[in-house]
């Protein structure tokens, strides 16, 4: 039985559960949307024109209605000497590194949500409050949210980010892939606002096939290496580099899907429910028979 | 030989002693922080942050709190699934840790999720695919079985004994009517309570294990290892008895009680096989996926580990194995204090040793503020633990007259 249609038959036992205990099935959300739609989108990040303008941090944050300040401020390039993290006051980051064999220039490197193909967020989360959309965006429902940050444990990346500050309605943030301006046929904010096209915005099995190209026509370039391509089952963002991921601090991750593993021992557990099932039943074997060798043993004595 | 037939009773002591009263002080203290986190945040009180998520919170309170209220299930099996009726002395004690600790452990996430009054979320809002759903179901519903198994406590506490004050005082009848009805209904299907709870916990005590797998190379190799939730399992079932023996000697102790020892050695002596059992798998893990060539550096890691196994799971089984240590309560209580320990080093390793995310700037040490809440919990655990076992009849004495068996037998089997 495949992964795919064990799944549906637990959502399907589970909603028939809920209306069976009287919850309409529109209050309920039986699981997270998870889609892997062949046409999802996708952005590549050619880390060898990047010029670390900053700007799309910007557009992110404007976009977001994060503080963003003024633009000019960002043309301030002492902040690039310290390595950040996206949070929740900044959905992406762009860090710099020294250079490598292409050019003189020191390397700077966008960060923010990989928008994983198996995102292990999606399947941690556990109000299914993330999902992965036909677009290849992965978000979030907000309200659903209960704020335990399993997400977060669970990130390869270490992405999600929590307001800590907050004692009331804390959030869970992160980079949306801009899901309210692609569904108006927007650009994402941050590749729009690209001056030199480091960004480029399209379905993903287009770009693989533009990152491929570029590596071949210029083989001094780029090292031979389309990070996200197969990196925990694919991710929509893709990187490409003039050297090592790693010395970028890309982590170092295998090609299994992150929620693989865990999936595969939750669902070993609750095949359709039958390990429980079977437990109890012989348990309660076990119970009925040493009561009966108890009542049998005392009948004897007397 | 025959069972001894046991007479739980409510046991008369003095509640305040100094002892107490420094656990007061303890549970205040922790009370005072807890405020703080629903003031000003989690920020405010924790060292928690976007590379740590989880800590000391979610590793002691909650994960370790799971593995040690596991005496509740272990003994639940033995004294009634296998009938060994000579342990029912042991099994309501158990029962009231697991129900305090259960109850501790949902107070425990209440804290720490930043969104504590979304908590009932994941009772409408379903995702199969998390362990931590898994987990999060299973301890609701298995803390409600033991709120329904140690219900008959309360009923054989008050039937013909209903005395509400005052005004309410025409009722007693009528209450003490649907306590009889209620106790007649449980001894009925008490069966069906005390099944679903072993099943219960053998699911969530593994799922528990599964929470860390989805972390991946964020855990340290040493411990991050798919058979985790097999690994969970196990130890939880071999520091069951250990627990009911250390708390029952320490509750013997402070309540000036003779120590049962003929039961507790008898308990003892199952507990070599399951930490062996445990052991294996723990060493065979380490074996096939050839981790040990991390234990030949000395870092933070490889100490602990060690510590966890050597004092933890080895040392006391060595000890359990000598019929000397069964025999003299002091050993009794070392290596049962010792299995505790491991089981506890354990989770804590588990869930925040071996967690280092891919960009840490510093690492993760719980606040003076995590660490006043946790410690305030478990004084605050001890005393309702102390108030309810003077007023309820949980702990037998043994020798005594008027003897009957405990409610609990399952007198639903019986016909
Ligand atoms: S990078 Fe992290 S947050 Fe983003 S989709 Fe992947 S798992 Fe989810
Ligand atoms: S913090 Fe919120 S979004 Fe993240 S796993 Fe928990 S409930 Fe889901
Ligand atoms: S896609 Fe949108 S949310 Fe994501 S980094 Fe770009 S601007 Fe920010």
């Amino acid at each position: 039985m495949s992964g795919k249609s064990r799944r549906e038959f637990l959502k399907k036992s589970i909603t028939a559960g809920a209306i069976a205990t009287g919850l309409s099935s529109s209050t309920l959300k039986a699981g997270p949307l998870n889609i892997l739609s062949p046409d999802r989108m996708g952005v590549l990040v050619d880390t060898t024109v990047c010029v670390g303008c900053r700007n799309c941090e910007w557009a992110c944050k404007d976009a977001h209605n994060l503080h963003a300040g003024n633009l000019d401020s960002y043309e301030d390039r002492k902040i690039l000497e310290t390595k950040r993290r996206p949070d929740h006051t900044a959905l992406t980051v762009v860090n710099e590194y020294p250079r490598g064999k292409y050019s003189n220039l020191p390397i700077d490197v966008k960060v923010q949500c990989m928008h994983c193909d198996h995102p292990a967020c999606v399947s941690a989360c556990i109000v299914g409050a993330f999902s992965k959309q036909e677009n290849g965006s992965v978000i979030w429902d907000t309200d659903m949210c209960i704020g335990c940050r399993y997400c977060m444990a669970a990130c390869p990346f270490q992405i999600p980010a929590f307001e800590y500050d907050k004692a009331l309605d804390p959030l869970i943030m992160k980079c949306d892939f801009c899901f309210d301006r692609t569904k108006e046929g927007n650009l994402p904010a941050c590749v729009n606002i690209c001056p030199v096209e480091a960004l480029t915005y399209g379905p993903r099995t287009e770009l693989i096939k533009v990152a491929r190209k570029r590596i071949k026509r210029n083989p001094d370039r780029y090292i031979d290496h389309v990070f996200g391509e197969l990196e925990v089952g694919g991710t929509s963002w893709m990187y490409l580099a003039s050297k090592d991921f790693k010395e970028l601090d890309f982590p170092d991750l295998g090609k299994n899907p992150a929620p693989g593993v865990s999936e595969s021992i939750q669902h070993g557990i609750f095949a359709y429910f039958v390990p429980p099932v079977s437990l109890y039943v012989l348990l309660g074997g076990i119970m009925w028979i040493t009561k009966r060798r108890k009542e049998l043993g005392t009948e004897e004595k007397i | 030989m025959n069972h001894e037939l046991v007479n739980p009773v409510p046991i008369k002591h003095k509640f305040f002693t100094p002892g107490v009263i420094v656990l007061f002080v303890i549970a205040i203290n922790g009370l005072v922080f807890l405020m703080g986190r629903f003031f000003f945040g989690l920020g405010a009180v924790t060292n928690l942050n976007n590379e740590y998520p989880w800590g000391l919170w979610i590793g002691v309170d909650v994960a370790a709190g799971v593995a040690l209220a596991a005496g509740g299930f272990t003994t639940a099996a033995l004294g009634h699934v296998m009938h060994r009726e000579e342990y029912h002395t042991i099994v309501r004690p158990a029962l009231l840790t697991a129900m305090l600790g259960y109850t501790f452990v949902a107070i425990g996430v209440f804290v720490d999720i930043g969104r504590w009054y979304c908590i009932w979320h994941p009772l409408i809002m379903w995702n199969g695919n998390s362990a931590l759903f898994e987990v999060g179901i299973c301890v609701v519903i298995y803390m409600t079985v033991l709120y329904i198994e140690f219900l008959p406590v309360v009923t054989e506490r008050f039937i013909g004994k209903v005395n509400l004050p005052g005004l309410l005082s025409g009722l007693n009848k009528l209450v003490d009517k649907i306590l009889r009805l209620l106790d007649h209904g449980l001894s009925k299907t008490m069966f069906v309570f005390i099944i679903a709870g072993v099943v219960l916990s053998t699911l969530h005590q593994s799922s528990l294990g599964t929470l860390m797998v989805i972390a991946g190379p964020k855990m340290h190799p040493l411990w991050q290892t798919p058979v985790l939730p097999l690994l969970f399992l196990l130890s939880a079932v071999s520091v069951g008895f250990p627990m009911v023996i250390f708390e029952s000697l320490i509750v013997s102790r402070s309540l000036k009680l003779k120590p049962e020892m003929h039961i507790l050695s008898r308990l003892g002596s199952m507990i070599a096989p399951l930490l062996g059992i445990y052991l294996a798998f723990k060493i065979g893990d380490m074996f096939i996926r050839e981790t040990f060539v991390y234990l030949s550096e000395f870092t933070t890691a490889s100490v602990m580990f060690s510590i966890e196994i050597v004092l933890g799971v080895i040392i006391p089984l060595r000890m359990f194995l000598s019929p000397k240590v069964l025999k003299a309560p002091p050993l009794l209580f070392t290596a049962s204090a010792l299995v505790v320990f491991g089981v506890l080093l354990n989770r804590i390793n588990n869930f925040i040793v071996a967690y280092t995310p891919p960009y840490s700037t510093e690492s993760y040490f719980p606040s003076i503020g995590e660490i006043s809440v946790t410690v305030g919990f478990i004084a605050i655990l001890v005393l309702a633990y102390r108030f309810l076992v003077m007023n309820f009849p949980v702990i037998s004495m043994p020798g005594k007259q008027t003897a009957q068996p405990t409610k609990y037998t399952i007198r639903g089997v019986e016909k």
